[in-house]
């Protein structure tokens, strides 16, 4: 069950209608490294993953979910003011036909989003050795979209996500070594 | 659709984002680290701040929780703007 609360985790302001910057931004809406897999990944990875680290899990993958709201607000802003022209000249074109100014899960290059972008391997190392790079993928993304924009107040909300990343990847290497220790210390004989 | 709210709204709303962020942030470390009582009395005392913090806000700006986790003025104004994606 989850509920509902009415703000985002982090402010987030937009200097002026981009579309071009919507457009990069959508590789963290849709995107193999973006949020929605992030959140679909490590809820799904709950299931079977050992009881010592459910909750880390569980918590990492419902934050992943404001996060993707954030990515969401930011397209809504720097895209709906934006003229068809403007969106066609900020490569948009395709996407206005089909879905106008509406949010399409997909990344920057329009591929749709796809559940193979999740990998569930249920050998609990396997699987938060891919969250580990998940986090620090996406950590590269963030860097690389800040790159690219020259909006202060977009940046400023980007680099609250990319250092997100790097807290979220420093927890499932602890959550590594505790599974680690969990494991030397059972014996089965 | 961007609705125009008075500067109080935003520097409460700020207020409890920081708060709740620094609350979340615990909630994380503590999941590795459950043993950590500084950190622990730390959470329930940013978790207090909040749960007060937000009593204000609410009689101001209306509920900020769904399903019965915040009360309900007259008429029902849950689903009032500004949606977070509108401020």
């Amino acid at each position: 069950m989850w509920y509902y609360e009415k703000k985002l985790q982090y402010p987030v302001k937009v200097r002026e209608c981009n579309p071009r910057l919507a457009k990069f931004l959508i590789e963290q809406y849709g995107g193999a490294d973006g949020e929605l897999a992030a959140a679909l990944r490590y809820l799904n990875q709950r299931y079977t993953i050992p009881d010592k680290v459910i909750g880390l899990l569980n918590d990492i993958g419902t934050e992943e979910f404001a996060h993707l709201e954030m990515i969401a607000t930011m397209v809504y802003k720097l895209t709906k003011d934006a003229t068809p022209e403007q969106l066609k000249a900020a490569g948009l074109g395709e996407n206005f036909v089909n879905h106008d100014r509406a949010l399409f899960y997909s990344n920057a290059a329009g591929n749709p989003f796809t559940a193979t972008y999740i990998q569930a391997k249920g050998d609990p190392i396997a699987d938060l050795y891919e969250d580990i790079a998940a986090e620090e993928k996406a950590r590269a993304t963030y860097q690389w979209i800040i790159d690219m924009s020259d909006d202060p107040d977009i940046n400023d909300s980007l680099k609250f996500l990319r250092e997100r990343e790097i807290v979220h990847s420093l927890r499932f290497r602890e959550a590594v070594e505790i599974l680690k220790e969990d494991r030397n210390t059972k014996k089965f004989f | 659709m961007t609705k125009k709210m008075p500067p109080e709204f935003y520097t409460m709303l700020e207020e409890i984002q920081a708060n709740d962020f620094v609350i979340l942030e615990l909630n994380l470390y503590l999941n590795t680290h459950p043993n950590d009582y500084a950190a622990i009395q730390q959470f329930n005392e940013a978790s207090l701040k909040s749960m007060e913090m937000k009593i204000e806000f609410e009689k101001q700006f209306g509920p900020l929780m769904n399903y019965g986790k915040s009360f309900s003025g007259y008429p029902w104004n849950w689903k009032d703007t500004p949606w977070p994606w509108q401020v």
